[in-house]
């Protein structure tokens, strides 16, 4: 496997008549993890969201340009959608949890795709993902109950246990905190660390913080356009672009 | 208290009184609307409650040789106009069966006729001649008349004779048509729905056909009967008058409610829930039958029900399919000629004799019961199978 796992090579992006990307070329690394950041309407969710292709679902969007896995387009018509979703998992900006048992929520992705069948081999798989999302601890005496009674923090990484369960390559991460408090941000944020050992990992975030505390490399984009990519550390200390120093620094966005 | 802030309390003042009178105007609305229902429920109950009551007379019945030809003979003249004709008319056939019973007299407990009836509840136009009405009052004084629960009209079918005449017949043929409408609507409705909702695109042809959807629902019944007679009867051949015929005509007329509240019932469910589907790698099916659908479950019920409730009380479509026509026998099948509740109550309503209107009003009574109960069970339902998240 060659260490450069994603290739982005000029995306352009349109909803309808409105171009959302214009031509974004990107290499992410394998076992990273890599923010993107910039304004609101910047278009790095939607890039983000072309990366397992959720977009797919939004009518009149229209897409040119490659992004290679492993060196295969993921937009070739012989590939799978369903087959690439779980390579590349997704946690979405609110907390989603299935309105099932939080058992069922972890069981839910393998046994669609006969990963693991019922039985014990599933419990062992629903505990490492809890586990693995740290998560455990705070559930294991109420597998049973519904997922949504969960607060907050904990649906979100259920979420990621959920994610997790599947063993996917990539995850992708929309804004995973926005909608939690600090202590939750906090233990989401350990649990980002802990998990890029494992997998690579793409978070959006519109917290400078974050991205700076998280990320390996961060990518800062404005206006559908990539104005900066590098390492997080060189993009915060010495940014080579006017306009991701502008956005840092807080000057505008 | 200067100049300003005085004309600003008043201002204020004027605001509140404002809220006030809307409240009020909101009020009397609701006042006017309810005293409707109260005095449309008066009404009807007042004028149904004598129905449920009927009167029986107890008479001598003579079992001689010549009530076989004349089964007038069996009874003495001055009771003959105060019985049932359906009682007397039974009487040969009931020889036949038992002919032990020729040459026997006994007294017994029978139907009286409706003008005895209305008689003796008092109702004007009860048509009793006056020369009966002295041998009526005493036999009533007597003990020989009285008032008793009214079975026969939940056991028989719809009659020429209005102390006979029932609703069994029409309730029946109001459940096959019912029946048929379900499994014709329901099904055919719910799958459109989810197609439209969650498996077609947004393009022009979805949108024609949603703009046509809306307008079916909107378009006046009787041509819905139209549509019926022309595709069911005309082309395909199915029976007229039959539960099948109506059913279908009505499963048309149906489809549009259910389609639209399904497809509510559908853009209800946050797509936060189909985004976690379609991360996970679930296909389009798996994501609408393992999460949408379960979810999206109450509402389609309960629009179905509402829906089907409707297609009950309906009765100008089954007009053109020849379903309002006087049908005393229950059907056996969806094939045989059958009334329903609705027909039935038109029917009595333009009956002549005083003695049908007491019946019209049961009968609103009844299919009021059960269109009420319907739209308690679609209550019921929905609060028992909603899931909170």
């Amino acid at each position: 496997m060659t260490s450069k796992n994603i290739s982005i090579r000029d995306l352009k992006l349109w909803y309808k008549d409105s171009q959302a990307l214009h031509g974004v070329d990107l290499e992410i690394s394998h076992n990273k993890v890599t923010a993107f950041i910039g304004p609101s309407g910047c278009g790095k969710s939607t890039l983000l969201r072309c990366l397992n292709r959720m977009n797919d679902r939004i009518p009149n969007c229209r897409i040119e340009g490659d992004i290679l896995l492993d060196g295969k387009n993921i937009y070739d018509t012989d590939i799978d959608v369903v087959q690439l979703r779980t390579r590349v998992g997704m946690v979405f900006q609110k907390p989603n949890p299935f309105p099932k048992t939080i058992y069922e929520n972890i069981a839910y992705a393998p046994r669609i795709h006969g990963l693991v069948s019922d039985g014990a081999k599933m419990d062992e798989l629903v505990e490492y993902s809890l586990t693995r999302a740290g998560l455990w601890n705070e559930v294991k005496d109420k597998l049973q109950e519904p997922g949504t009674a969960l607060s907050g923090g904990q649906q979100q990484r259920l979420c990621i246990a959920r994610t997790i369960a599947v063993k996917p390559e990539i995850i992708l991460m929309d804004e995973p905190c926005s909608a939690l408090d600090p202590i939750a941000t906090a233990k989401i944020e350990e649990l980002i660390d802990e998990l890029k050992k494992e997998f690579t990992i793409i978070i959006v975030t519109h917290s400078m913080q974050q991205a700076a505390r998280v990320s390996d490399n961060t990518a800062f984009f404005y206006m559908g356009k990539l104005i900066e990519f590098g390492e997080t550390r060189d993009i915060f200390t010495k940014p080579s672009q006017k306009q991701t120093e502008d956005y840092i620094t807080g000057r505008f966005g | 208290m200067n100049r300003s802030s005085m004309q600003q309390n008043k201002r204020l003042q004027r605001r509140h009184r404002a809220d006030r009178r809307f409240k009020y105007y909101g009020m009397a609305a609701i006042a006017f609307a309810l005293s409707f229902l109260a005095f449309f429920f008066v009404d009807i109950i007042g004028k149904a409650l004598p129905a449920f009551e009927q009167a029986y007379i107890q008479v001598p019945i003579n079992y001689n040789g010549e009530v076989k030809d004349n089964y007038n003979k069996a009874i003495p003249r001055s009771y003959r106009y105060l019985v049932s004709r359906s009682y007397l008319r039974s009487l040969p056939q009931k020889l036949e069966k038992y002919p032990e019973l020729l040459g026997t007299t006994e007294q017994t407990w029978v139907l009286a006729s409706y003008r005895v009836d209305q008689y003796i509840k008092g109702h004007k136009g009860h048509g009793l001649k006056s020369k009966y009405r002295p041998h009526v009052e005493e036999m009533l004084q007597n003990k020989k008349i009285e008032l008793r629960f009214n079975k026969q009209f939940f056991t028989h079918g719809d009659s020429k004779m209005a102390e006979t005449a029932g609703v069994l017949a029409a309730a029946i043929g109001s459940i096959l048509t019912l029946l048929i409408t379900m499994a014709v609507s329901v099904p055919i409705g719910v799958m459109t729905a989810i197609y439209l909702e969650e498996f077609a695109g947004d393009n022009r042809f979805t949108q024609a056909i949603e703009v046509n959807i809306n307008n079916l629902a909107a378009i006046p019944s009787i041509l819905y009967g139209l549509l019926g007679l022309a595709i069911f009867i005309n082309i395909v051949g199915v029976p007229r008058s039959s539960a099948l015929a109506g059913g279908l005509t009505l499963a048309l007329m149906t489809l549009p409610v259910i389609i639209i509240t399904t497809r509510a019932a559908l853009r209800s469910i946050p797509d936060s829930i189909r985004d976690a589907a379609y991360g996970l790698g679930a296909s389009n099916l798996q994501t609408v039958w393992h999460h949408v659908l379960p979810l999206a479950f109450p509402g389609i019920l309960t629009g179905s029900i509402i829906g089907l409730a409707q297609a009950m009380g309906e009765t100008a479509p089954l007009l053109i399919v020849g379903m309002m026509a006087y049908i005393p026998e229950a059907p056996s099948g969806i094939f045989d000629a059958t009334t329903v509740l609705p027909a039935q109550i038109y029917t009595w309503s333009s009956e002549s004799i005083r003695a049908f209107e007491e019946r019209t009003a049961a009968g609103i009574i009844v299919l009021l019961t059960v269109l009420l109960s319907l739209n308690a069970l679609a209550v019921w339902l929905r609060n028992r199978t909603q899931k909170t998240w």
